[in-house]
């Protein structure tokens, strides 16, 4: 039998494949389904940052909660969040996890600790110091994780939050997915320093940097993260540098990029590929596994799609229904 | 010789006559330009829908791209108004303005009282409204009764390009603070605008179409809705005029309340949530000024009391349709005899 150099077990290290397999394939598909004009409203696709879901997401069970962005479907994916929902939510169906009241934008999924994609950049970070709270009055060793990007990382939102998680000691981590653009504009123009950890250290708060489409970096880093929370030992940040295969939304030309950046990140920095290319290398994994998740995966998507498209739309009265609890 | 062009063209050709008439006038947004910092093209977007696109060509660093921070560069549009700018900053959605509310109605709305009259602020903040995107709730709400209940804000919604590019150029002339909702599904409608500059005075409603039976009040994308309604109320022989205010603070009273005297009925159509809107504001001066002229109830056709929903299925019954406004018609007219 083969050493197995990794922190993973072979298991765990397929676990890992077939979540960002899944991403990615949703990802792609929903890429092709838009531009046939199937799919309604704003789509913002997660391809290219699939490690940094699928790492840190390992490492939390349902009683933690995320609070994603935007570009969620990778949040939901790897939180557990299923697939068939996800994409009626998508497509706008009676059958969406949302009852197709909320779309791509607003996926979530209670039971699973999603509390939902966001349409206003920084808001998780709030509600995530709430998820903090809750957690340490009920004392379940639950901790909460706020996924923002390289521009949200500017709203005051989260930089209030980051005072409020240091000062309360909450089990809070707040991770930066810094694909080097908000929209058309880069991180460079927008952000002062250089490093998010550094801004993290003016408010208290541990930090570190992993590249993002590096799955055992960002595994790694995440793990002492979350374990730390988990134990009290209070809040932190993790900033994932990693890329984006498609534009901010989809529709998006991208004339902001350089010729050929999607090429060459889809060559070199395609996390799926590098992730593929180190398990079999190290012989934990043959290559005849992988291609298996990728059919499985494949036949999973089509069906989801399939199922998404045949499915209801809500009925009339949907329209006036939980607004609120009781009224 | 009609010269066609769109909200979206109007909309950045005043922008661009201002910015030539008055250096003091300056463009900051997300993206408003585009391509900040990035190894490709600049002006890559023109704002998130290509509203400002071409502008930095003529203007440079007049047009600021901010950080995704809108407190601070909407603050700071509204403090460098107070100190003799004309910012026009964008909020790309109005919904947005949840992040920096405070500096609109605890800052610009309220310096020129608070300060005893010394000050004045000058700015304006353009920003999407209205459903029908498929944007969902957090990108599609018409929240403009949040802004006229705040005295010192102006609020503008103009329903077709000729009105945005003469109600863009007054807001920007405009020395109080102006929240200026652009419908993003009115972005493509088109219309014959002049070439030259022209500003729309506030508070002067339009009439857009002359009738005698019903006054349908609207603003923004409500109007085409109207106009669609009265031309299916005319084959019924319902001859209604449609007004639409322009502008919601000021708001032209005088123009509608003469409407209702000549017609005896009010529909007023509202985009934004029943309660406490637009529609009730109408409704309530219409009854306690022109009590007397009324025939029959008037009616609102609104939003209903709920978030916008994402599902085209859901969508398409939020918004006011033009059945809605004729079926409310009908209940203030009585059942009508068709004309066929
Ligand atoms: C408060 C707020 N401001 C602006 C927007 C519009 N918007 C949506 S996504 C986006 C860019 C976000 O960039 P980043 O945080 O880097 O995340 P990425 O899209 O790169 O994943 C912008 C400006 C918004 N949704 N909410
Ligand atoms: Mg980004």
């Amino acid at each position: 039998m083969t050493n197995n150099p990794f922190p993973l077990s072979r298991d765990e290290l397929l676990t890992a494949y077939r979540t960002m397999r899944t991403i990615r394939d949703f990802e792609e598909r929903l890429h092709v389904e838009f531009a046939k004009g199937d799919i309604p409203g704003f789509v913002h696709l997660y391809a290219g940052e699939e490690a940094c879901a699928t790492g840190i997401m390992m490492h939390l069970t349902d009683i933690d909660r995320i609070a994603s962005t935007h570009r969620g479907h990778g949040h939901c994916i790897a939180k557990g969040v299923d697939v068939h929902e996800m994409m009626g939510e998508i497509y706008g169906k009676a059958t969406g996890c949302c009852r197709g009241k909320g779309g791509s934008m607003h996926i979530a999924d209670l039971s699973k600790g999603m509390m939902g994609a966001n349409g206003i950049l920084g808001a998780g970070a709030p509600l995530i110091c709430g998820a903090g709270l809750a957690a340490k009055f009920r004392g379940d060793g639950g901790v909460g994780l706020t996924f923002f990007g390289d521009g949200a990382a500017n709203q005051g939102t989260v930089l209030e939050s980051m005072n409020l998680a240091a000062i309360w000691n909450l089990p809070v981590v707040f991770v930066v997915e810094n694909n080097g653009y908000a929209e058309s504009t880069s991180v460079e123009y927008a952000t002062a320093v250089d490093s998010y950890v550094d801004r993290a250290a003016g408010f208290g708060l541990p930090g570190v940097t992993v590249d993002g489409t590096d799955f055992f970096a960002v595994y790694e880093a995440a793990g002492e993260i979350v374990k730390r929370a988990r134990e009290g030992g209070g809040p932190a940040l993790l900033e994932c540098k990693t890329v984006r295969f498609f534009g901010h939304f989809e529709g998006d030309a991208q004339t902001y990029k350089a010729k050929g950046e999607n090429e060459h990140n889809r060559a070199h920095r395609d996390c799926l590929k590098l992730f593929g290319a180190r398990v079999t290398a190290a012989g934990i994994v043959a290559d005849a596994d992988l291609a298996l998740i990728d059919r499985e995966v494949a036949a999973l998507i089509d069906d989801a799609v399939d199922t998404a498209k045949g499915a209801p739309l809500p009925g009339a009265r949907e329209l006036t229904t939980d607004v609120y609890v009781a009224y | 010789m009609a010269r066609m062009i769109s909200y979206k063209q109007a909309i950045n050709e005043a922008l661009d006559l201002e910015m030539r008439r008055d250096p003091t006038v300056i463009l900051l947004g997300e993206d408003i330009v585009g391509g900040a910092g990035a190894p490709g093209e600049m002006d890559a977007w023109g704002g998130v829908l290509g509203v400002t696109k071409g502008l930095h060509a003529k203007h440079g660093n007049r047009l600021m791209d901010t950080p995704l921070s809108e407190s601070a560069y909407i603050g700071a549009a509204i403090g460098a108004a107070a100190c003799g700018m004309r910012p026009v900053a964008e909020l790309m959605f109005l919904d947005f303005m949840g992040v920096c509310f405070d500096q609109i109605f605890n800052q610009a709305a309220k310096f020129k009282y608070m300060f005893g009259g010394k000050a004045k602020t000058p700015v304006v903040i353009r920003a999407m409204v209205g459903a029908g995107f498929r944007a969902a709730a957090q990108h599609s709400q018409m929240l403009t009764p949040l802004f006229t209940h705040i005295p010192g804000l102006k609020v503008v919604c103009p329903s077709n390009a000729y009105d945005a590019k003469g109600l863009l150029i007054q807001a920007i002339r405009d020395d109080d603070p102006v929240i200026f909702c652009e419908h993003k599904a009115l972005y493509g409608s088109e219309a014959d605008v002049p070439e030259e500059s022209y500003a729309i005075p506030f508070g002067e409603a339009n009439i857009a179409r002359d009738g005698k039976d019903v006054t349908l009040v609207g603003y923004g994308l409500t109007v085409p809705r109207a106009l669609s309604a009265a031309d299916t109320l005319a084959r019924s022989g319902v001859s209604a005029e449609v007004i639409d205010l322009r502008t919601l603070s000021p708001i032209d009273w005088d123009t509608v309340i003469e409407s209702v005297e000549n017609t005896g009925r009010l529909v007023v159509v509202d985009e934004a949530n029943p309660r406490c809107s637009i529609a009730t504001d109408v409704v309530a001066h219409v009854t306690q000024h022109a009590f007397g002229a009324l025939k029959a109830a008037p009616q609102m056709v609104t939003a209903p009391h709920t978030p916008v929903p994402f599902s085209p299925a859901l969508e398409d019954l939020y918004i006011p349709s033009a059945e809605a406004i004729v079926a409310a018609v009908h209940k203030t007219t009585g059942p009508v005899k068709s004309a066929a």
